[in-house]
């Protein structure tokens, strides 16, 4: 605890959890209630970048297509809404199920590859998936499909719904807190010392006597299945699915997102979507040409700005100065 | 007593127009330390490449304990026993000492495909890990990143590493590379204790460590071996002296 105490990193982050937790109480009180959804969004990203982080930030394999497992989670939801299958009991192990299937076949094939080839190979089975979306005419292709039920756990017909605005919330905390925590254990594991192992030095792993490979994909597919939980939520929040969530610009922001808040780190990702998030909400209230500055600042932070959020916050500690 | 016996016939590497293993046949006698010495470029790493399944051979084969592994993936042969160290240290930089070893353990105690339990604090990682720092004298580094270790520490964290899988056959590259006299001295010294627990082949540029600690040696040239022997007949083989001896002692008359 005491270390806990005096490390700033540390400090920061429970400070922000704290707020995230405040969020929807103070938020309207003072006239700020539409940052209630500005912090859902920010949970839902933090999701899906704790998600890539785990086989990027651990596992040193650089996904160019985690935006697929967005688009699987929410058009597996949002296409079962539309038939009307509202009870997530049914939608969510589907959903997750189905980004596990595939990321277990695009990470079967894509693993076979190194650097910039697993890169490009990533981003193009996205790209697949992402024409697939823009393909279904029945769900709107380009368009996307509006949806009008958020997923329902009823049992008997009580129990909660994700249309109840402050249940939804806290529910995106309680499921990104038990992601982290599940990571935490993951990477501290065998399992966890072998996938770390593997961003170190793969040669070394194999001439031990461990088959890199599979649990290379192992992290993958727990990865692609965390990026689907994801997907569900975002599409239960905004009410919509459309191909654009799983195009290739949603993967790019995603890796900006965990480098960001700084790889290799449990909440780095957090910080990473946070501060991508607020940025652009920020820079785009002042002008419409937001881009152009929100762009390279975020080239000058991964450049200058090792370890990203948390990395600076960790060097104001005195101690590490 | 170590029973691990490996057998290679005819093993053939090249490198584009290169050949670096020519048709290379010996075995590795249950329990022996069989040095393997030669030239630079002569293609020992290569030799170990193939032994331990970095690189595939072209031609021959590989039987490990009467087993063919010549088609077995580097993992599944360090699985099996059959186990490496690198001239050019390979260690997991970003690790601790501690967990660089341990985690060379974790593979000889089955599949790692445990999600939950914390690897660091487990006993059965530890302890035995501890052990075989303890052998190597880096007990009291266990903690340190193993990245800022001395030059002479990062390659007994080499030699360590391997160990820590429970070896049953050691294919040593150069273990006291660039080392200084002092390191090679106490390495020598370590390799002489290793004698006898494992069947090991040795490759070694020190000509001192090969005849000090060596029961038998080949010698390789242009990926070939020209001699085996024990030290004594190596020494006073005319060929050797021609192709390799001969040339040192020149060199440093
Ligand atoms: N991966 C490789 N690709 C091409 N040539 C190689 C490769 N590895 C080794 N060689 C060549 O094979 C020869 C033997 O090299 P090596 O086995 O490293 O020799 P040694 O360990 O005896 O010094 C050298 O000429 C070297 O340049
Ligand atoms: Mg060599």
């Amino acid at each position: 605890m005491k270390d806990i105490a005096r490390n700033p990193a540390a400090i920061a982050t429970f400070v922000l959890f704290v707020v995230i937790a405040l969020v929807p109480i103070v938020a309207p009180l003072i006239g700020y209630g539409f940052y209630v959804n500005v912090f859902a969004r920010i949970m839902i990203w933090s999701i899906a970048a704790v998600g890539l982080n785990l086989i990027m930030g651990y596992g040193g394999m650089v996904s160019f297509g985690h935006a697929a497992y967005l688009g699987i989670g929410g058009y597996t939801f949002g296409i079962l809404s539309y038939h009307g299958i509202d009870n997530g009991f049914i939608q969510w192990p589907l959903a997750l199920a189905i980004s596990a299937v595939v990321a277990f076949v695009f990470g079967a094939v894509s693993l076979r590859t190194r650097g910039v080839y697993f890169i490009m190979i990533t981003l193009a089975f996205a790209q697949m998936v992402f024409f697939l979306g823009a393909s279904l005419d029945q769900y709107g292709s380009n368009d996307g499909l509006i949806i009008y039920n958020r997923s329902t756990f009823d049992v008997g017909g009580v129990g909660p719904n994700l249309g109840d605005r402050v249940f939804f919330y806290y529910l995106l905390l309680a499921l990104l807190l038990l992601v982290i925590f599940i990571c935490w254990r993951i990477v501290n594991s065998r399992f966890g010392m072998v996938l770390r192992g593997t961003k170190s030095n793969e040669t070394r792993v194999h001439a031990i006597g461990i088959p890199a490979y599979r649990y290379r994909l192992v992290a993958f597919v727990i990865s692609g299945v965390i990026v689907g939980l994801a997907g569900i939520l975002m599409a239960n929040l905004e009410k919509f699915i459309s191909p654009d969530m799983m195009n290739w610009p949603r993967s790019g922001e995603l890796i900006f997102m965990v480098v960001l808040g700084g790889m290799g780190t449990l909440f780095g990702p957090v910080w990473g979507a946070l501060a991508f998030l607020l940025l652009a909400e920020i820079l785009s209230s002042f002008t419409e040409h937001w881009h152009l500055i929100f762009g390279p600042l975020l080239i000058l932070v991964v450049l200058f700005g090792r370890g990203g959020v948390l990395g600076f916050v960790e060097r104001l500690n005195p101690r590490h100065a | 007593m170590p029973e691990s016996r490996l057998e290679v016939e005819a093993l053939t590497k090249a490198f584009g127009g290169l050949v670096a293993a020519d048709a290379v046949s010996f075995e590795l006698e249950p329990g022996e330390l069989h040095a393997f010495i030669g030239p630079n470029g002569a293609g020992k790493t290569t030799l170990v490449n193939l032994l331990a399944g970095q690189l595939k051979a072209d031609t021959g084969s590989i039987k490990f304990d009467g087993v063919p592994i010549t088609n077995w993936s580097a993992a599944a042969r360090a699985r099996h026993g059959l186990v490496r160290s690198f001239q050019i240290t390979s260690i997991f930089r970003d690790f601790t000492v501690l967990d660089n070893v341990a985690l060379a353990g974790q593979s000889r105690q089955g599949h790692s495909f445990g999600f939950w339990r914390a690897a660091r604090n487990d006993p059965a990682l530890r302890d035995p890990a501890l052990r075989v720092l303890d052998q190597v004298g880096l007990a009291s580094r266990a903690d340190v990143p193993a990245g800022a270790l001395s030059h002479g520490e990062q390659r007994a964290l080499e030699i360590a590493i391997a160990l820590a899988t429970e070896p049953k056959i050691l294919l040593l590259d150069e273990p006291m590379a660039g080392m200084g006299p002092d390191d090679s001295e106490r390495m020598i010294a370590f390799l002489g204790r290793l004698k006898r627990r494992y069947t090991i082949m040795l490759v070694e540029h020190d000509m001192d460590a090969v005849f000090a600690l060596a029961d038998r040696i080949t010698v390789l040239v242009y990926g070939r071996p020209i001699a085996t022997g024990a030290p004594a007949e190596i020494r006073a083989n005319a060929k050797v002296r021609q192709a390799y001896l001969g040339d040192e002692e020149t060199a440093a008359a």
